[in-house]
């Protein structure tokens, strides 16, 4: 592929759209980081009011998207309350005209490393996920009927997509439910297992996985399943991925409002997904230096948040990684 | 109520169908060691393989048919379906012939076999005979295909009723709803409203709602907060099978299906395993926890105890296991050590 070009002076513009919960301050966080390593991405801001009935703000969105190519954001709640007609506004930038993104990658680098006292289960190396379906329904009395519908072209898409990076990082595996595309992969293991059979497989024994390509609503479930497995919603970014289009969020998309505007949610995993887009943007110096102190503040100088045990709020892992970023040396704006 | 008649004095007929592959000894593996605790309790014995009727319908063999519409209560092996054989599974013909709409799945942590897990104790609710399973599908244009979801009011309300009396029976706090409401705001909604009715007439009983994915997100981190879930079919299978991985799998996961007016089959959810059927060497814990919650859906709970704390002393001794439980011993012999406990017990 290639990115979107830049623009004057070798700058992306991004559009970032905050979400609720603590999308918002994630995000400032994001801008913040980026702006202290002089990364050349501007973020043009689309809120979203999940509250409002319209779907002006939404559309706004998608043609911001559309504009610039490329996204981060955050959750955007969806009030299940609201009447059948509502539409999950993430899910409508994701299958909007279908073109938005219809596959959704989430790698997980060797999360051993990463959280040593967190992931009481085995570790696991890293997975991709891949996604398609465009859901629908319409209500008789009494009863529902709710359709999945799966076409050949985007499931041969997505089988493709999940195997050209497994060859590309030299991974051994790849686990789906669909056979055809394999036959093009040499050297790449290739099998079937059924959903129900996966979930108990992962809990078990979840080093026997690399690769996973699945439908829609089973990317959902398994990817959940990874996340807790390797230590939570705040660890774990994740992708969607289009033809023309990608929106970089954290992986188990959740809203988080319980934790939001209390300094306390754990910004691992957007900022991963920011490093997914600077690497989508082909920058990808930034995102290893980046992605470098992440980890490092994670594992080495183990400053934690209170959903992996520790009392660290937001802002000091924030700070405790750009420390990082400047004890690497390169040219960073003052802390 | 779930419990059908009393059943606490007398001896009561049970069908058992030991199915196919190493079905026959786990089946004679739990008849020895209800002989050995007395429970009061007599098989009546049925094959059962699909036949064709008459209109060229599949159904089960009529002896079989007719000794569970006598007894209501039934005990399974795991039955092998031959894939090219072209008739349905005969799980779902079983569960289709006495419309048995609730797969019940206790899932506990058992102490001596190590998992990741500790302190798992929690039950899975499935709607069994809708949702996502309903098995409408075409084909729209070449390389489009359309799979429906059907919910409808009745199976939703009387899953979630169930889903509360079982709390409310087996002195359980908690029940939660496992929906996708966000997305599939029509289906999910309305099975959503109903647990939400049953909640109200259940107030004893706490109720909460949860996304599917958040559910398996916080199953795999923690899953000792969860007690009941209730949930539509598709969900339940994933998660039934997650549950049944976080104790050991499903060689040690008992199954119960519920259906009206108190009919109901117990079963293994293992498969026959052809590799070591006939060789004395299949593990018989699944089958015997499941007519373990058998004894308890006819209310003979002293039965139950008895046999359940000797099946589980054995596996905490660690002396006497299956192979696939860490040992070397035979099925006779883990079988002979239980019913030796059984009889230490009394
Ligand atoms: N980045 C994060 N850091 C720390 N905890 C998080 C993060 N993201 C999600 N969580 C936690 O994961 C759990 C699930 O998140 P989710 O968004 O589904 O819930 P929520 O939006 O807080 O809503 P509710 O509290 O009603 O469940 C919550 O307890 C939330 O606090
Ligand atoms: N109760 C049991 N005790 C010991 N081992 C078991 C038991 N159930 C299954 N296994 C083992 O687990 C593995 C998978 O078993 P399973 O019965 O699912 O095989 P299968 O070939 O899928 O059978 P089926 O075609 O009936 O589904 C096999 O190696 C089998 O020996
Ligand atoms: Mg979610
Ligand atoms: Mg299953």
């Amino acid at each position: 592929y290639t990115p979107p070009p830049a623009r004057y002076g070798g700058r992306h513009t991004v559009t970032l759209i905050p979400g609720d919960g603590i999308g918002p301050e994630l995000s400032k966080h994001v801008c913040e980081l980026f702006r202290f390593c002089c990364v050349p991405v501007d973020f043009e801001v689309v809120n979203v009011d999940s509250t409002k009935d319209s779907e002006d703000d939404i559309n706004n969105a998608i043609m911001a998207i559309r504009r610039n190519g490329v996204a981060l954001k955050g959750n955007i709640e969806t009030n299940h309350n609201l009447p059948p007609s509502y539409k999950s506004r993430n899910n409508l930038l994701r299958t909007h005209s279908g073109s938005v993104c219809q596959c959704d990658a989430l790698p997980v680098s060797t999360r051993s490393e990463v959280t040593p006292d967190q992931h009481r289960h085995h570790h696991h190396q890293g997975e991709h996920r891949g996604r398609v379906q465009q859901p629908g329904a319409r209500e008789r009395t009494g009863s529902v009927e709710c359709l999945k519908i799966i076409t050949r072209t985007k499931s041969l898409r997505i089988a493709d997509y999940a195997l050209k990076p497994a060859r590309a990082q030299g991974r051994r595996r790849v686990t789906a439910c669909c056979k055809e595309v394999a036959s093009g992969y040499p050297g790449i293991t290739f099998d079937s297992m059924i959903v129900d059979n996966t979930t108990m497989q992962l809990v078990s024994r979840p080093q026997q996985f690399d690769v996973m390509v699945m439908p829609n609503l089973y990317g959902n479930v398994v990817s959940n399943v990874c996340a807790g497995l390797v230590g939570g919603p705040g660890l774990v970014p994740g992708a969607n991925y289009g033809t023309d289009y990608a929106v970089f969020e954290a992986g188990t998309r959740n809203t988080g409002k319980s934790i939001a505007n209390t300094n306390t949610a754990n910004p691992t995993a957007m900022l991963l997904a920011s490093c997914l887009l600077l690497d989508h943007l082909k920058l990808h110096a930034y995102a290893s230096m980046l992605r470098r102190a992440i980890l490092c503040t994670v594992t080495e100088t183990r400053l934690h948040t209170a959903d992996l045990g520790g009392h660290g709020s937001t802002s000091e892992v924030v700070r405790a990684i750009m420390s990082a970023v400047q004890s690497t040396g390169p040219r960073t704006l003052s802390i | 109520s779930p419990q059908p008649r009393t059943y606490v004095r007398g001896i009561h007929t049970v069908t058992l169908i030991p199915g196919d592959g190493i079905g026959p000894e786990i089946s004679s593996a739990v008849m020895k060691i209800f002989e050995a605790a007395k429970a009061p309790i007599q098989w009546e014995e049925r094959n059962v393989t699909a036949i064709k009727g008459p209109g060229g319908k599949w159904m089960i063999p009529p002896d079989a048919k007719e000794s569970m519409d006598r007894n209501k209560i039934g005990l399974k092996g795991p039955l092998k379906t031959p894939i090219a054989a072209g008739h349905p599974s005969m799980n779902l013909l079983l569960r289709k012939t006495f419309d048995l709409y609730a797969n019940v799945r206790p899932c506990v942590s058992i102490e001596g076999y190590k998992t990741p897990y500790t302190d798992v104790n929690l039950v899975t609710i499935r709607e069994n005979t809708e949702g996502e399973y309903s098995g409408i599908e075409h084909v729209i244009v070449d390389g489009v295909v359309q799979s429906i979801k059907l919910i409808t009011e009745q199976a939703s309300q009387r899953i979630a009723e169930y889903a509360f009396e079982y709390a409310r029976n087996n002195q359980r706090a908690s029940v939660t709803a496992v929906h996708k409401a966000n997305i599939m705001r029509m289906s999910d909604g309305l099975f959503l409203r109903k647990c939400r009715e049953a909640a109200e007439k259940h107030k004893d009983v706490k109720f909460t709602e949860m996304y599917l994915d958040t559910v398996c997100l916080n199953m795999v981190q923690d899953p000792t907060q969860f007690d009941v879930l209730v949930m539509p079919n598709l969900y339940g299978d994933i998660l039934s099978d997650l549950c049944a991985g976080l104790i050991g799998g499903l060689g040690v996961t008992p199954s119960g299906n519920i259906g009206a007016n108190g009919v109901a089959i117990f079963e293994s959810v293992h498969g026959t395993a052809p590799d070591i059927a006939g060789k004395d060497m299949a593990n018989p814990t699944a089958l015997l926890l499941s007519a373990v919650m058998m004894l308890r859906h006819m209310g003979l709970h002293g039965h139950a105890k008895k046999i359940e704390a000797a099946c589980f002393d054995i596996i905490r001794d660690k002396k006497v296991l299956t192979k696939d439980l860490g040992g070397n011993s035979k099925c006779s012999e883990f079988t002979e050590a239980i019913c030796q406990r059984v009889l230490d017990l009394d």
